[in-house]
């Protein structure tokens, strides 16, 4: 086994702090769209006639408004959304902190009534036959 | 004002060599499918005659994000505004096939009296391929006739600057010539 102070390399990657690499990631991500419409700038062709900017209908000239009406009744999709997935999002941070010795009981507490809460629409929406299959 | 972008004219030969490559095996295909011959094109984009396996996806959603048009059918009179604002709504660089002998040169109904003579009257094509209707195989080579006319093909300012030269610019109902006589305005809005 060859000796520690050979192997020990520059920046031990342990060492990191986790925002250096979010901000890496998102840095990196930025950059790719950048390049890549960069890319484009500098290589696509363009001809932007007055033809070519006016609204797609098949074909036709348009008619009416951009906005259309829908019916009220699908708030419930936006319900069910809510109580099972805006909340899983809130229940992640939660997992970071439940083993710590300060703040583990207290956050149990405070998680238990913001899941009692979202409970109660999930039995409002079970009530309403929303989670039976169809 | 139409171009190109300022690295694509004095792009080294290796450059245009991959851009060519990318260009032609990437086709996604905004099917303008009116008679007959779209069954033909529904059969090509299928198993047995599969398209995909050339790098064209078939069905796009809409003409913004398709670059190769295929008529296939009878292009009617009426139809012909439809298809000529719907090649105007494509992004640069477009191509078109002519599929099928009526979107060709009229077909089989070159005497009606309200029929597109040819969909070449309307807008520019790059490959024609003929058959009442053709076979799959036909549209087959038809786009690998295609794809190799990609491969030899430059991009320059001066090429688009050409094809939307003066009137060209104009779409379905457009006129950049005033007109004679104005028209009367018959109703108050």
């Amino acid at each position: 086994m060859p000796p520690e102070s050979t192997l020990r390399p520059l920046v031990r990657l342990s060492r990191v702090s986790p925002y250096l690499t979010v901000a890496g990631v998102v840095l990196a991500g930025g950059l790719l769209f950048v390049a890549a419409m960069g890319v484009r700038l500098i290589l696509a062709p363009r001809a932007p006639t007055a033809m070519k900017l006016t609204t797609y209908e098949c074909g036709v000239d348009p008619v009416g408004e951009g906005w259309a009406q829908t019916n009220v009744r699908y708030f419930l999709y936006a319900f069910l959304y809510v109580v099972f997935a805006v909340d899983a999002v809130y229940l992640f941070p939660w997992a970071t902190v439940i083993r710590s010795p300060d703040l583990g009981l207290a956050s149990l507490v405070e998680m238990a009534i913001f899941i009692l809460v979202v409970l109660i629409g999930l039995a409002h929406a079970a009530r309403r036959g929303l989670l039976r299959w169809v | 004002m139409p171009g190109i972008g300022v690295l694509n004219d004095d792009a080294p030969r290796p450059i245009k060599v991959v851009l060519n490559w990318g260009r032609r095996y990437s086709l996604w295909v905004f099917n303008f499918g009116l008679a007959c011959c779209a069954i033909e094109f529904i059969a090509a984009s299928m198993a047995r005659h599969d398209f995909i396996r050339l790098g064209v996806i078939p069905f796009a959603p809409g003409p913004r994000q398709a670059d190769l048009m295929v008529v296939s059918g009878t292009v009617s009179d009426k139809m012909a505004a439809a298809i000529r604002r719907l090649y105007d709504q494509m992004p640069e660089p477009k191509y078109v096939i002519s599929f099928g002998s009526c979107a060709n040169s009229g077909g089989p109904y070159w005497d009606s009296y309200c029929v597109t003579k040819g969909v070449d009257t309307l807008i520019p094509v790059d490959v024609y391929v003929p058959g009442c209707p053709p076979r799959p195989e036909a549209l087959l080579q038809g786009i690998i006739r295609l794809q190799e006319k990609i491969a030899s093909e430059t991009l320059s300012n001066k090429s688009i600057r050409a094809k939307y030269a003066g009137s060209r610019r104009a779409g379905a109902g457009e006129v950049t010539r005033p007109l004679l006589t104005q028209p009367q305005a018959t109703q108050s809005k």
